[in-house]
């Protein structure tokens, strides 16, 4: 195998690319993107229906759409492109040959038949069990079959990463430690398999139960075993948006890890704790001790936010010491002014990195406390806190990253580069907007999943405050920018892919060429960057911080008020 | 992991003395062991202590 497998050398990295792992991260890729586009497009659909001036789908197309956005996007978009990110980040990263690119083939049919048999199984209009599939609720046994297929293919994939990781050691690819970027795709990959086979473990007998064969299925039991893959799927991406973050400003600005140590240390808390926080899905619910859930959300959970909170650190301090060792040294923030903002690769992740932060993260730990999750759960704050870690968080990442992967990966030229820089700003906003308003509803007590808030013909009438119409009205038209920032990035991804330049030989534009610093790429090296020089990092960190407190505290303000001792 | 011969050191490039690696760099060499830990962790600490709390709870009477 190995000496028929052929290699190009990158012009702009030095790296070498096994040509079955490019063509193999391109079919993930594009996969990724297309499912991308009919997810997002859903997702407009259910925002426009929240808003009750336009309120646009009737409700059994509400609740089909709400299934069908929740699986493209939250499934397919994201691990079709983070099987993408292991193929770079162990046969292009380690300079070595993909394990076994026909296996590789083989999940990625796997994938692509189990996506669309469940999305086909939605549309007939009997599976709109929404995401989460809650028993007793009951789907077709197809929307079970394809969710195990695409898991299988999706084992299968990690099991490739792994293969690669062991051929690279034994050839002798790389020296001493894996880069760091590989070793965030590694975290990635253990939270998968974790995840993957959890879905098995529920999803079949749950798919046996809708084919009639098992008479009953446990509702709080699958609420248990089901959220160990519905949360830590999302877990997987956090760790590979990390990684994303680092590998980003290592291409763009030959920055090193502020400490290899602080990085691994931080991503080696996500393998071990970062699972454990599915925990805080089942905080209000009846039968599980108060032990269980305290143990794995506020102590456990607490250990993988600390790990959160080194990247925090790390990150911004990455690019703050190369953007300083470029000469950038005027001040607390010249670093900052003079990054390439106008580069969508770096704009979307620093967007993605502050928002992810300042939005997911901050509400993420107080979903997560078993004490004020009680003013929010169920409602819509807790969309609105996924749609900050999955959307202005992993997706705002992935698509960044999409305009390195273009011409470094696929060889091809962005097709509308002023587009491009445009795109990370449109859709973050509007992932933003998104973020905020469903909280901003949610904290004033409006339920998620609901098609009708007004509750017009319910015979038990509620009226919300008329600030919750407004921020659903204001969610509305998020989601119209965020949709038009996504279709901005599928057409150019889509045009540039078939129809775009190709880039031949020629380098990249970035701020240490490797043919000239005589060094190897810091995006596939060990090393950090031996500088402690980052005060303007230390300085937004601090407000990070204060940010985080003073939230914290309101909300327990806020639960004081809501259930007053007396 | 062991690159010198000997579990836990290497070969300096300055001569034939043998650097030792710091256990938790050697931990997180170890991929299979990361993955063994990342996957028995929440089993055990979420899923089966779970599963156990729901198995304890005692069926209403018909």
């Amino acid at each position: 195998m190995a000496a028929t497998t052929q290699f190009r050398t990158c012009p702009t990295t030095g790296l070498k690319i096994d040509l079955a792992a490019q063509s193999l991260i391109k079919a993930n890729a594009v996969a990724a993107v297309v499912f991308l586009a009919i997810g997002g497009l859903f997702g407009l659909s259910i925002a426009l229906t929240r808003w009750p001036e336009i309120h646009l789908l009737p409700v059994d197309w509400f609740y089909m759409a709400l299934t069908a956005h929740g699986l493209d996007v939250l499934l397919c978009w994201i691990i079709f492109f983070e099987v993408a990110v292991l193929y770079f980040a162990s046969a292009v990263l380690l300079n070595c040959r993909l394990a076994a690119p026909r296996t590789a083939w083989v999940a990625f049919v796997l994938m692509v038949v189990g996506a669309a048999l469940t999305n086909v199984t939605v549309l007939q209009g009997e599976s709109s069990v929404m995401f989460t599939s809650y028993t007793p609720l009951r789907a077709a046994p197809n929307f079970y079959l394809g969710l195990i297929i695409f898991a299988v293919g999706a084992l299968v994939a990690c099991g490739n990463f792994f293969g690669t990781l062991v051929i690279a050691k034994e050839e002798r690819t790389y020296e001493g430690s894996v880069p760091l970027v590989t070793f965030g795709a590694l975290t990635a990959a253990i939270i998968a398999v974790f995840t993957l086979a959890s879905g098995a473990v529920i999803l079949i007998p749950t798919w046996l139960w809708s084919l009639g064969y098992i008479n009953h299925i446990d509702p709080v039991m699958y609420k248990l075993v089901w959220w160990a893959m519905g949360h830590s799927s999302q877990q997987i991406n956090v760790s590979a948006h990390v990684a994303v973050w680092y590998a980003v400003a290592a291409i763009l600005l030959g920055a090193k890890p502020l400490s290899e140590k602080a990085s691994r240390l931080a991503f080696l808390l996500y393998i071990f704790f970062l699972q454990l926080a599915s925990a805080h899905h089942l905080l209000v619910e009846p039968g599980i001790s108060s032990e269980w859930k305290i143990f794995n959300t506020s102590y456990a959970m607490y250990l993988a936010v600390l790990g959160s909170m080194i990247h925090a650190l790390t990150v911004p301090g990455t690019i703050e010491a190369a953007q300083r060792k470029l000469g950038f040294n005027k001040g607390m923030f010249e670093w900052l002014r003079k990054a390439p903002w106008g580069n969508p690769a770096f704009s979307g992740v620093f967007l993605s990195l502050v928002m992810f932060g300042f939005l997911g993260g901050i509400s993420g730990v107080v979903l997560g406390t078993e004490q004020i999750n009680l003013i929010m759960h169920n409602t819509l704050y807790v969309p609105g806190h996924f749609h900050a870690t999955v959307v202005t968080g992993t997706t705002l990442t992935f698509m960044a990253v999409t305009y390195l992967i273009l011409p470094l990966i696929l060889q091809r030229d962005v097709m509308f580069p002023r587009m491009a820089q445009w795109q990370p700003y449109v859709f973050g906003l509007g992932a933003a907007g998104i973020s905020l308003f469903m909280m901003g509803a949610g904290t004033l007590g409006v339920p998620r999943r609901h098609w009708d808030v007004t509750f017009a013909d319910s015979p038990f009438g509620f009226e919300f405050p008329s600030a919750a119409f407004m921020m659903l009205a204001l969610n509305g038209l998020s989601a119209i920018l965020a949709a038009t920032g996504g279709l901005m990035y599928v057409v150019n991804v889509v045009a540039s892919v078939f129809f775009g330049k190709k880039t031949a030989d020629k380098p990249m534009k970035v701020a240490v060429p490797v043919s000239t610093s005589g060094q190897p790429a810091a995006v596939g090296a060990y090393g950090s960057a031996g500088s402690l020089n980052i005060p303007g990092t230390i300085t937004l960190v601090t407000i990070f911080f204060v940010s985080f407190v003073l939230y914290y505290y309101v909300n327990w303000k806020y639960l004081a008020e809501v259930w007053p001792l007396r | 992991m062991s690159e010198g011969g000997t579990p836990g050191t290497r070969q300096t490039s300055g001569g034939p003395e043998k650097e030792r690696i710091p256990f938790w760099q050697r931990v997180c060499d170890n991929h299979f062991l990361l993955l063994f830990i990342g996957v028995t962790m929440p089993t055990v600490l979420y899923i089966l202590w779970g599963v156990m709390e729901l198995v304890g709870i005692p069926v209403a009477p018909q």
